[in-house]
């Protein structure tokens, strides 16, 4: 293989294996935003794949797909909502159940289904195409860049897009200011006349309706092959972290996915890469594969460190985050 | 009766689970006027406001705006009536500009953010009377700019009826006297105001009618022009009171601490105290006057050794105490107690009962790995005897007696550790008369035992009555130590806002340093 295309190929990799996390992370961003914190996006990204791949798998349809995937997350968001905002359960808790609930309807579902007959991918026409790969006009003709970085499937340029539309939504519109504005303060918030409890649940259930789909993309990235390891295999974790590297803006989750993408793709791709460039990258094939399976905990480990140690006057953290509101409260 | 009301409610009722908080209150507002709704702690005001804006719902009774019968079920409704509430707690967003804490309630405000709106708030406030820079961030704010766009926030929303709660606890005298212009002003301009206060002489100052609630009871309604301070109290408390705070002159002896070119830095690393001077004496009340925020936090805490100084120096009876452990300190009976603004923050375990929070002070004087229950709850009974103070048994938790209880508990413990030096902060805040009496009286009864008190107050009138010097902060640096007799409240107010410096009036005699210092005696010792 020549040298440019395996750069190429690299870079190509980062985006397709990664976007995931970035739907996981925006998704998160949004729950976030309202001061709650969900600490299940790895289950609810679960429940999205699983329903998304299986009903679009039903339907032939990669939009019906997305569709069934986004509900499913919206679900799983709704559940999240009604208890901690109508019930007033703790946050980390009813976050950490949803998880373990998520992983357990994915396997049982994908486990019964598998029982009687399990859709394979490439059975579906509709799918596959829908899955392929538009290269944009123009910017893929560039070189070496081009065919890695702008010629992607339909659910990359979805995430980046619904990326930059909540990056416009959270900063530059009234709706936007008033959910910043619960996340900061809902007692604020109230006495202005804002429905705390409404917003709440509409940004808690968009949000988780996000990382449904983020969850279907990783189904359609693993080839919709279903067997012991769950197809979110640990993102749905590093997204909670992602928000943090983010500071909670939707735009730096972008940036935030491609960091940690390259150091994801460095364990698939770093053999290669060595094998191209002896002499600069031949170290890589030194490096122990389980140094690269532990490297996305370990940048994520270190990004909380250094977020944590820094004390940022203009953190997006919301300062509410993980609070509960009862406008009663005394 | 013809007379037009603005706010009536009648026979208001709720109950937080057993308590009673409010029980068939009667409050009526003529348009254009300035209610005051006073009482002491826990009589109910706020409970009583916090539904006409919304945050609570009546258990029963009836509300009626402009003599129509209202239902205010979230304070979206309160809004639509007309109603502004400006809380104690400033209801506002931090890390948002004063334009968009306005911008975010306002109705059909469009889906596009867009840039003119500074100017129309600017524009708008201009048109109240304001003059706000709309792009300032609120916590870059003073408390008295967040105050002012409180007030513009509500009017903006187009409230004919404004409450006020505890506005002028936290403002110096001059903005206290700025923010009643403006209360005048809105009230010529029709709008009805209702201020909580539990502070008698801006009662009697500011309002037409005196609204008076006692445990919940709604007791009269009288005009204040026919009324008078003493009369008040007695409604307000339901048995006649002393209104005066005395201040017994004692025989000073030398020293008990002393503090040189004392430099500290706040949490965010500014410099919090700047180079201060002072001493207190044995049978002294030294207060400790300032805006919030001014280092009294940091210099508390680093007299008790909680908080590394920068530079200076600190002696105790001539003896040095930089550096030394909090507990070594406490050793040398030298006590804090600081009261934060939520009241439980510091120095009390909320939780925990009042014999275990007594423990906390001493369980290092008993041997052994086991805690002396029997002495803690020896401890608490005594401060509970000795202070009156009203709670259930020795097992309460801290955190479920009231607020002035809770201060005497924490000032109990601490007196009883027979310090010599105390060092207290806002040991009064947020208490009804009453109960601020008790405690105006434990610390006359330690300063005639010989202790020097430095006192970290808010209310100048108090500072000026129960202290014998007040020691004024201006951004950490001293303006001056005068003799509280002797002072003005509007001297006092100057130098809080840094407009008079006195720290150099005496040529010969620097501010906060004691002729007959202890400084340097270790040296003569040596000699001798």
């Amino acid at each position: 293989m020549d040298k440019l295309s395996v750069i190429t190929s690299f870079l190509h990799a980062i985006v397709v294996y990664n976007v995931p996390l970035l739907y996981g992370t925006v998704g998160e961003i949004v729950v976030e935003k309202s001061g709650s914190l969900n600490l299940g996006v790895e289950g609810i990204m679960a429940v999205g794949a699983i329903f998304g791949y299986m009903m679009g798998c039903f339907a032939n349809s990669l939009g019906v797909g997305i569709g069934v995937a986004f509900l499913a997350g919206v679900l799983c968001g709704l559940l999240f909502a009604f208890l901690t905002v109508s019930l007033q359960a703790n946050q980390n808790i009813t976050g950490l159940t949803l998880t373990t609930f998520g992983l357990g309807v994915y396997f049982f579902v994908g486990t019964s289904l598998k029982a009687v007959k399990w859709p394979v991918m490439g059975d579906y026409s509709n799918i596959m195409k829908g899955f392929a790969e538009l290269p944009i006009p123009g910017l893929s003709k560039l070189p070496v860049i081009g065919s890695g970085l702008f010629s992607h499937n339909i659910m990359v340029y979805l995430g980046v897009a619904i990326a930059v539309v909540l990056w416009w939504y959270l900063n530059k519109t009234a709706p936007g200011l008033r959910l910043r504005a619960i996340g900061e303060n809902p007692g604020a918030a109230d006495s202005v006349g804002i429905n705390v409890n409404r917003m709440k649940y509409l940004h808690i259930c968009l949000g988780c309706g996000i990382m449904g789909i983020g969850g279907y993309y990783m189904a359609l990235n693993m080839g919709g092959s279903f067997n012991s390891n769950c197809w979110i295999n640990g993102y749905g974790w590093i997204a909670v972290a992602l928000v943090i590297f983010a500071n909670w803006s939707p735009a730096l989750a972008i940036l935030g996915t491609f960091v940690f993408g390259f150091f994801n793709t460095l364990k698939v791709s770093g053999s290669t890469l060595a094998a191209a460039f002896p002499g600069g990258l031949g170290w890589l094939a030194d490096i122990p594969s389980q140094v690269f399976d532990a490297l996305p905990f370990i940048i994520t480990a270190v990004v909380l460190v250094v977020s944590s140690v820094q004390k940022k006057k203009n953190s997006g953290q919301p300062a509410f985050l993980g609070l509960n509101y009862f406008r009663e409260e005394r | 009766m013809s007379e037009r009301y603005a706010i009536e409610m009648r026979g208001i009722t709720k109950a937080f689970g057993s308590v009673v908080a409010n029980s068939n209150v009667e409050l009526n507002v003529k348009q254009g006027e300035i209610l005051a709704l006073l009482g002491e702690n826990g009589s109910g005001k706020t409970t009583l406001m916090n539904m006409l804006s919304g945050i609570y719902k009546p258990d029963s009774g009836s509300i009626l705006v402009d003599g129509r019968e209202a239902v205010i079920n979230s304070p979206e409704d309160a809004k639509k009536l007309g109603i502004g509430m400006v809380h104690q707690h400033f209801k506002l967003v931090d890390v948002f500009s004063a334009a968009d804490n306005i911008w975010m309630g306002k109705e059909r405000a469009g889906l596009v953010l867009k840039k003119d709106r500074y100017a129309q708030i600017r524009e708008i406030s201009r048109k109240f009377g304001f003059e706000i820079d709309p792009k300032k961030k609120v916590y870059n704010m003073s408390v008295s700019e967040k105050q002012t766009l409180e007030i513009i926030k509500v009017l903006y929303y187009g409230a004919k009826t404004i409450i006020l709660d505890e506005p002028t606890a936290v403002l110096t005298v001059q903005e206290i006297q700025k923010l009643f212009a403006v209360l005048r002003k809105m009230k010529e301009e029709g709008h009805s105001i209702i201020i909580i206060t539990h502070k008698l002489n801006e009662v009697m100052e500011i309002s037409d009618r005196v609204a008076i609630l006692r445990k919940g009871a709604y007791i009269t309604t009288v005009e204040t022009a026919q009324t008078n301070e003493q009369a008040l109290t007695e409604w307000m408390v339901g048995r006649p009171i002393d209104l005066n705070i005395d201040r017994p002159v004692m025989e000073t002896t030398r020293p008990l601490l002393e503090v040189r070119d004392l430099t500290i830095r706040s949490d965010e690393g500014s410099v919090a105290i700047d180079g201060v001077n002072f001493y207190i004496r044995g049978g002294e009340i030294l207060g400790v006057a300032g805006i919030a925020g001014c280092g009294q936090k940091e210099l508390c805490e680093a007299i008790a050794g909680l908080r590394p100084i920068e530079k200076g120096q600190m002696i105790h009876k001539g003896d040095n105490i930089v550096g030394l452990s909090p507990k070594k300190i406490l050793e040398k009976g030298i006590s804090m107690s600081f009261i934060p603004e939520d009241r439980l923050g510091m120095g009390l375990a909320p939780s925990l009962s009042i014999t275990d929070n007594m423990i906390l002070k001493n369980y290092a004087d008993t041997k052994g790995p086991f805690v002396n229950r029997k002495l803690g709850r020896a401890d608490a009974e005594q401060v509970i005897r000795e202070l009156e103070v009203v709670t259930p048994s020795t097992e309460t938790p801290v955190r479920r007696l009231s607020g002035g209880n809770v201060q005497k508990v924490l000032l109990g413990r601490e007196i009883k550790a027979g310090p010599n030096v105390i060092v207290t902060a806002y040991p009064v805040r947020g208490l009804d008369i009453n109960s601020s009496f008790t405690i105006y009286n434990i610390l006359n009864q330690q300063k005639q035992a010989g202790v020097g008190i430095l006192f970290v107050g808010e209310d100048m009138d108090v500072m000026m009555a129960l202290c014998d010097k007040i020691m004024v902060l201006c951004h950490g640096k001293v303006m001056g130590v005068v003799h509280a007799h002797k002072t003005t409240k509007e001297e006092l107010g100057l130098m809080m806002t840094g407009a008079l410096d006195l720290s150099n009036k005496y040529e010969d005699k620097p501010a906060g340093i004691a002729k007959d210092s202890r400084f340097g005696e270790a040296e003569q010792g040596e000699e001798a």
